[in-house]
């Protein structure tokens, strides 16, 4: 590599950072505000992409030449703004007084609704849009070609970043911005209109995030699988600079875009006579800068600790795990009996599915205890699963009987949570949150890549279970039995004088310590119990399927089973059955009823979030309590 | 009659409906997750089924084809496999695209001693490592597509090459094969510079001006979907590719070129699927009745749906049967008539002989085609039955 084409990596790495800062502005701006952990962002992204493909289409078949792409991008910001819009007012709006996590769930729910509506608008096949008109070129700069829209990106960024900067600091606009960052309720006492505030920032951060999709059309064809490789990226981003930094945004994608133009720059290098391949690190990047970044820092480069808590508490929050009294005794015993039964009077495929159920219920009870009891949030809980079915895999493949193998499980995640957990529970909010995903994302790319030990991204076959529970029914029975214990387990650590001191450093840390309980010590306990029981859900899983890949440690289990918490509640005893067997009995049936199953599951999670604020178990548990 | 019998009669008559005289085929696909392929092999499955049962059907039954979404992922795939076979009580399963999730429903296949027809997935093990007694394959895999384009890079005898590849199994396979295979017909002086990038999110001005800087005399990648059309116009745009030629796994199928419209590369080695200019009589009368029936051209996804159903009736037809292991055992051996020409199913691997068109990338009327392309039959592509042998495991 010679010094130019070093100098032109750069070049390369901020053009890139460009449009991650793009995406990334909008999204720290809305969470800066309204604290939404706006999981739909990458969505409005692509329909920023797709819009503005359709609008240029349409004005260039109207005539108006090369202008029609640039006020295609335009016209495509402000539909998405306005998309933003709606989505505020029509369904977060109404959930601004529940516990927060639920808008997470909404706006999942505003994912899968988008990405059916885009296929169904626009078809199945990549739209590649023209070239910037007028940018369409190449300069040539010591030899090298560079494409004019690269340079024009560079310019957009800190353009970009200058206007935010400008409107945060010096308009009115801004000055509420940032009195509502800092204090919601005081702001709402001086009689800012906080309903328009917190709508205008939602409809200015899609607009960004439509915005950035537009842009990248010349780069990129509009395609289906936009929002979520973008989404990941910019909360990524968003919290390296620090939630609600613009600035900060702005140097997070600048690194992070440096990091991988240089790893794809330094190509395979030899050192100290190991060979590194530094372009596989490209996989991984953003979220070892993540780790880095976190562990050094822990509210991100440029953020600024909160003085009030991230978190304001609610009710249904403070809650603990309630005792199970002789209703819920009976109740649980109705449920086990009827699940007992199942084998003798259900179809085969019942047991299959209840399996499936069950295993997810034990998975989202251990994120339950983290996220309720211990007031920790996860968005790389799959990490303890996936590592706990492979412990088990991997012990079977190298010929270990079940029993050993299986018990391994919560060995290995109980190790894996030993370790990051205490890099984790040193943090507190989102950020401990983006933390446990970046472990996550580590794990996940060593296994992807470990070819000759995990299988990579094939993964590993052949794990099934001996005879004797090779049968389905007689498999589900199995389950049933380790479901049910560490169901109650996991109860019974809650209501322990452990769960109450988790509880009370969740609640009132400066008062938990004050009482003599070592407050990251108690956190960390909670974190190691959480992810073991989570690895033996995954254990179960591995011979439950006979085959395991990187899959069942990807982002997409975590967010799903954050989705089966707060669907069931909380606190609610029942919660992670009931929103596992919801999730799991949807995703099951709905797309034998339509080809658009994943926008009608959406809908049917955006009426059970705006029915059950409190969550499906949530509500029984208060209906159980006004009878009694 | 007594009225026990009738009775019985009648519960008889309410519980086994027209229906249970259909064959009923398992098909799970990843139809959300990569749906500019699947749309086209549904509507491939559906003209293939449609011209089967108007012929008669299988065994003088009704054919009939259960469709279920895997959702893209191994853990779903199996359970709606099991619904499928369970609840549906399918005669045999087919399907599937990623790797990862054919490899596991081969595997189920395998546990609940069922046929199992993979279609699309490309790996390699599937048919190798792991082979197994019940799984057989259609598609041209990695190793065959990529040993149908290697004479053609050893012709050409340039020794610097970049390898640019997605980073997962796919990519990493057809990288090894490329350089083994280009290794033992091309002697000596070769060099490989290998950029992996992640899939679905290549950073392409990074990756572009990487491969500049390697000086490469040729380029070998096995991009495709959103991830080539960046590495196209980004290339296109720094000059990467004057002087130099480019060779692309899978880059000739409508499905990858057809985005790219008038940007499509010129002079690439690829292999795909020239639809508009193959003129053989099979693939005339498949490709009319498809753009009859669905007033749209039909891409690699509509041969390979056509293609597995047409496979899959010809074997229950052959087995006499809907007994599974006569099936598993019909389908060693089977041959049957695709678009592409006679298939053939190997004994020796389960891997099927369906072939690939090899040719070069060309722009005609604004639209990416391809030309002086051959059909390269996959029987000719395979490594010597004994490597193949000590490659998969004893029958199981």
């Amino acid at each position: 590599m010679t010094f130019a084409s070093f100098l032109l990596q750069l070049g390369n790495g901020l053009s890139s950072a460009s449009a991650l800062f793009l995406v990334a502005a909008g999204l720290t701006l809305i969470f800066g505000v309204t604290r939404i952990v706006n999981f739909a962002h990458g969505s409005l992204y692509m329909l920023g992409a797709y819009l503005a493909y359709a609008a240029g289409a349409w004005l260039a078949s109207a005539g108006l030449g090369g202008i029609s792409f640039w006020l295609g991008v335009l016209a495509a910001a402000l539909a998405v703004g306005v998309i933003g819009a709606l989505i505020e007012v029509l369904l977060l709006k109404r959930l601004y007084a529940a516990p927060e996590l639920l808008q997470l769930t909404a706006t999942f729910a505003v994912v899968l609704i988008v990405r059916d509506a885009t296929l169904a608008a626009f078809g199945a096949e990549d739209l590649l849009g023209p070239r910037a008109p007028g940018l369409a070129g190449t300069v040539t700069i010591a030899g090298h070609a560079i494409p004019e829209y690269d340079l024009f990106l560079i310019v957009v960024g800190p353009v970009v970043l200058v206007a935010l900067t400008f409107l945060v600091t010096r308009t009115r606009f801004g000055v509420l911005i940032r009195a509502a960052s800092e204090n919601r309720a005081l702001t709402a006492a001086l009689g800012i209109d906080e309903a328009k505030l917190f709508t205008a920032v939602f409809a200015l951060g899609a607009f960004l995030a439509g915005l950035a999709g537009a842009l990248q059309l010349p780069r990129e064809p509009a395609n289906l699988g936009m929002d979520l490789a973008t989404v990941a990226d910019a909360f990524v981003v968003t919290v390296v600079g620090g939630l609600g930094s613009i600035p900060g945004a702005f140097l997070a994608a600048v690194i992070i875009g440096m990091t991988k133009a240089m790893c794809i720059a330094l190509g395979s290098q030899e050192i100290l006579g190991i060979s590194i391949a530094f372009p596989k690190i490209t996989l991984v990047a953003e979220f070892a800068v993540m780790a880095i970044v976190l562990a050094v820092r822990p509210h991100g480069l440029l953020g600024t600790p909160p003085g009030a808590p991230v978190t304001t508490p609610l009710p249904e929050q403070r809650e603990l795990v309630p005792a199970p009294g002789r209703r819920e005794a009976l109740v649980a015993g109705l449920v086990l009996a009827a699940l007992l039964a199942l084998p003798a009077v259900g179809a085969e495929y019942t047991a299959v599915l209840v399996t499936d159920i069950l295993v997810a219920a034990l998975f989202a009870a251990s994120l339950q205890f983290l996220l309720g009891s211990g007031g920790m949030t996860s968005f790389g809980h799959a990490a303890y699963f996936g590592v706990g079915a492979y412990a088990a895999a991997l012990a079977f493949k190298a010929g270990a009987p079940m029993a050993v193998a299986f018990a391994l499980a919560p060995v290995g995640a109980f190790v894996a949570a030993l370790l990051f957990g205490w890099f984790c529970v040193r943090l507190a909010g989102v950020y401990l949150a983006m933390l446990t995903l970046a472990f996550a994302q580590i794990v996940w790319s060593i296994v992807f890549q470990w070819d000759a030990v995990t299988g990579g991204s094939n993964g590993l076959v052949g794990i099934w279970p001996p005879e004797i529970l090779a049968e389905r029914k007689h498999f589900y029975l199995f389950t049933l039995a380790v479901v049910t214990l560490g169901l109650a387990l996991l109860a019974r650590i809650a209501r322990s004088p452990f769960g109450f001191a988790l509880r009370g450093v969740r609640d009132s840390p400066l008062r938990a310590g004050a009482l003599g309980i070592d407050v990251r010590a108690t956190q960390w306990r909670g974190f190691v119990i959480a992810g073991t029981f989570a690895g033996l859900a995954g254990g179960v899983y591995a011979f439950s399927k006979g085959s395991l890949s990187p899959e069942v440690l990807a982002i997409p289990r975590s967010v799903d089973a954050l989705v089966m918490v707060l669907l069931g509640g909380l606190n609610a005893l029942f919660g992670p059955l009931v929103g596992a067997a919801a999730f799991t009995w949807l995703a099951d049936v709905l797309p034998r009823l339509t080809e658009y199953w994943r926008a009608l599951l959406g809908a049917l999670i955006v009426a059970l979030v705006l029915v059950f604020p409190g969550g499906i178990g949530g509500l029984v548990a208060r209906l159980t309590r006004r009878a009694a | 009659m007594s009225v026990l019998r009738f009775a019985a009669l009648a519960f008889a008559l309410a519980v086994l409906p027209a229906g249970a005289q259909t064959i009923k085929l398992g098909e799970l696909n990843s139809y959300k997750v990569f749906p500019s392929f699947l749309e086209p092999y549904k509507n491939g499955m559906t003209l293939a089924l449609d011209e089967i049962n108007a012929a008669g059907g299988v065994l003088g039954r009704k054919l009939e084809i259960v469709i279920r979404d895997d959702n893209g992922t191994p853990g779903d795939a199996v359970r709606v496999a099991e619904e499928l076979l369970s609840r549906e009580k399918v005669t045999m399963l087919m399907g599937t695209f990623a790797s990862n999730v054919g490899l596991a429903v081969a595997d189920l296949a395998r546990q609940r001693k069922v046929p199992f027809l993979a279609s699309e997935p490309l790996t390699d093990k599937i048919v190798w490592d792991n082979g197994n007694k019940y799984t057989y394959r259609l598609r041209a895999s990695t190793f065959m597509q990529t040993a149908m384009l290697v004479p053609e890079a050893a012709k050409l005898g340039k020794k610097r090459w970049v390898i640019i590849y997605p980073n997962y199994e796919y990519g990493q396979s057809a990288t090894a094969a490329f350089k083994k295979q280009l290794n033992a017909m091309q002697s000596g002086g070769l060099e490989f510079i290998e950029i992996a990038v992640p899939l679905g999110k290549i950073d392409p001005g990074p990756v572009v001006q990487a491969a500049l800087d390697a000086k490469p005399d040729a380029i070998f990648s096995s991009l495709f979907g959103p991830d080539l059309a960046r590495f196209v116009r980004e290339g296109q745009l720094r000059g990467l590719f004057k002087d130099r030629v480019v060779f692309n796994l899978l880059g000739g199928e409508p499905e990858y070129l057809d985005p790219l419209k008038d940007e499509a590369p010129v002079g690439w080695y690829v292999t795909g699927y020239p639809w508009d200019s193959i003129a053989t009589p099979e693939h005339k009368k498949f490709k009319d009745a498809y753009m009859a029936r669905f007033n749209d051209y039909p891409r690699l996804g509509s041969v390979v749906g056509y293609s597995a159903v047409v496979a899959a009736a010809a074997a229950i037809r052959k087995a006499g049967s809907t007994d599974p292991e006569k099936i598993v055992a019909a389908l060693s051996g089977l041959s049957f008539t695709s678009p592409f020409g006679p298939v053939t199913f190997r004994p020796i691997d389960h891997q099927s002989t369906m072939g690939a068109y090899v040719g070069r990338t060309a722009v005609k009327d604004g639209k990416g085609t391809m030309v002086d392309w051959k059909y390269a039959d996959g029987k000719d592509y395979q490594p010597e039955d004994s490597v193949v042998r000590s490659m998969r495991p004893p029958e199981r």
